[in-house]
């Protein structure tokens, strides 16, 4: 079986950098509860499974180390769901404005 | 020897390494006691006003243009009394390469970086500017790396800040990404370190000098198409730097008569290093988690003394809620014909509320707009909020509870611009001057470095010193 990744593949990495426990004093409860985490992307240098470590070169040539989260990593974001409170604030917006000549 | 990382050693090596990312000796502007001389800094680091017109012509930066927004200012004249209601302008700064104002500063720093022989830059934000660095970048054939603070701990981001992680890495930046805490600075001062790559930090001379082309410009532009000067300016504050460059550039266009109003939105309650509150705000910039603190305290940022200084300038400061940013920001689009914002739009929430105090044939100007793309929109933006809990409605925005409403005002004449006491931050100002350098007594010259800071008179300042026990000569 392939494994997760291959070397040379284009991928997302996670690390610790501070653990839970060993966070700026200044930082809140709820934060302090939680380990600082990092992710970078770059091309692999070596085949690795989810979980085990692996070192990548970014794409300004830095070599980092962090386990793979994921391969080919694109963006979620999008415009979200449609949203009937801005259709009403625009219906009002032309009504004071337009009288409803809109 | 490998060096040791560690959260500490490397904070112990901080001011080296910022004398290494920036060649620019701080220690020489600085006075005996708790000031330094902001004035001979900004000058000796900064760049002409020719000059830096010039590089950020060249860079796809400037001379945007100052429309006037006729139908908000016929919606603003609507709830004016009779003869008030000033005509709205702005400055539509999304025409700047990479979309927004910030391209300004970054043309400014990316340039310097260049010049001083630098092979790439580093920037710690996860708003517009690190777009505006990572094309300035592209442009001038450096390397960037961009931090971010991004997620919360189930790796949950803003999906603004998802917006600026893809259009950095559009423009060929190294993204690195956190959750959320203070300690990114210890991680931004380890990659400066281990590449020597140049500190394009928001806060530098050459940052904010950039923005002073944008105060510059918009007095010509209103004195060429208006024969006039504008009467106020609102600027969108966070940390300081937007009114901090474009009060000063206005002051160099030779307008002595502008009154230059800060405004933020209030998200009193949400702790900033808070995992929990990350992503209960509906704004992730232009608000008073980053503007307070900064204007109280400017000396807290990425580098060891802030060119950004707020209390400086500033003649009033106002805040606004955010379900009134985002109502405005519909009008915007469906009045105008402008999609832009939504944090950009802050100040634009302000002016429409501060027009309507003023004569019909004043002039307003909201100094900013910034791009919109997927996440940064007002629809992703309320997805959002409603996925993490927050409750949307129409209603009386005053109500709105920072972290778990939003309100939507039930109609215009609901937006309005609080007031927030200047003296009060002043004072602040004060007590963290006493704190923050444990100051037992004030000398003469600390005594006229805060009056200067704070533009307030020698007995306030004493005041308030002794209010703290500080012995006054």
């Amino acid at each position: 079986m392939d494994p997760f990744v291959k070397k040379g593949d284009w991928i997302q990495i996670e690390d610790v950098v501070l653990p839970a426990g060993k966070r700026a004093p200044q930082v809140p409860e709820d934060t302090q509860k939680c380990d600082l985490k990092m992710w970078v992307k770059g091309e692999a240098l070596s085949d690795a499974e989810e979980g085990e470590l692996v070192k990548i070169r970014t794409t300004t040539g830095r070599i980092e180390k962090g386990c793979p989260t994921a391969v080919n990593p694109g963006y979620i974001h999008d415009y979200g769901e449609f949203q009937p409170e801005l259709l009403k604030i625009e219906h009002q917006l032309k009504q004071i404005l337009f009288g409803g000549e809109s | 020897m490998a060096k040791d990382m560690s959260y500490e050693a490397v904070n112990a090596r901080k001011n080296d390494i910022m004398r290494d990312a920036m060649r620019l000796d701080y220690d020489d502007f600085e006075y005996e006691g708790i000031g330094f001389d902001y004035e001979r800094m900004m000058e000796e680091t900064g760049y002409s006003m020719e000059e830096m017109q010039k590089i950020q012509a060249d860079n796809g930066v400037g001379n945007t243009p100052l429309l006037e927004m006729r139908n908000l200012t016929a919606l603003a004249r609507k709830y004016a009394p009779e003869g008030k209601g000033a005509r709205i302008f702005i400055k539509d700064e999304a025409c700047n390469a990479s979309g927004s104002f910030k391209a300004r500063r970054a043309a400014i720093s990316v340039h310097h970086a260049k010049r001083l022989g630098y092979k790439g830059v580093i920037s710690a934000t996860s708003g517009n500017y690190g777009a505006a660095v990572a094309a300035q970048a592209a442009m001038n054939g450096l390397k960037c790396i961009v931090v971010q603070e991004c997620y919360d701990d189930e790796k949950k981001g803003q999906p603004e800040i998802l917006e600026k992680q893809r259009i950095c890495e559009a423009y060929g930046a190294e993204v690195v990404q956190l959750t959320v805490g203070p300690e990114l600075f210890t991680t931004f001062l380890g990659l400066l370190e281990e590449t020597g790559y140049f500190n394009a930090s928001l806060y530098t001379p050459f940052g904010i000098a950039g923005v002073e082309t944008l105060g510059y410009e918009l007095v010509m532009q209103c004195r060429e198409r208006l024969g006039r000067e504008p009467d106020v300016v609102v600027c969108t504050n966070a940390g300081g730097g937007n009114l901090t460059g474009t009060a000063r550039g206005i002051q160099k266009a030779g307008a002595k008569n502008v009154e230059i109003v800060g405004a933020s939105i209030d998200l009193k309650g949400l702790h900033m290093a808070s995992d929990h509150d990350f992503n209960r705000k509906s704004c992730t910039t232009g608000h008073t988690g980053f503007a307070i603190p900064f204007i109280t305290w400017p000396d807290r940022s990425d580098c060891p003394r802030n060119a950004a200084r707020t209390l400086r300038y500033m003649d009033r400061y106002v805040t606004v809620k955010q379900g009134e940013v985002f109502y405005i920001t519909q009008a915007l689009a469906i009045l105008e014909g402008y999609e832009r914002g939504p944090a950009g739009n802050t100040s634009l929430t302000a002016a429409f509320a501060l027009a309507q105090e003023m004569d019909r044939d004043q002039v307003i100007i909201v100094q900013e707009t910034e791009y919109t793309g997927a996440g940064k929109h007002t629809m992703p933006q309320l997805t959002f909020a409603k996925q993490n809990g927050i409750k949307v409605s129409f209603g009386n925005p005053d109500e709105e509870v920072p972290g778990e409403t939003l309100i939507f005002p039930e109609e215009p004449s609901m937006i309005r611009a609080r007031e927030y006491d200047l003296a009060k931050a002043k004072r602040s100002y004060i007590h963290n001057c006493v704190k923050n350098y444990k100051m037992k007594n004030a000398a003469e010259e600390d005594i006229r470095y805060i009056m200067e800071e704070i533009r307030e008179e020698r007995e306030f300042v004493a005041c308030e010193l002794k209010k703290y026990g500080v012995k006054v000569d």
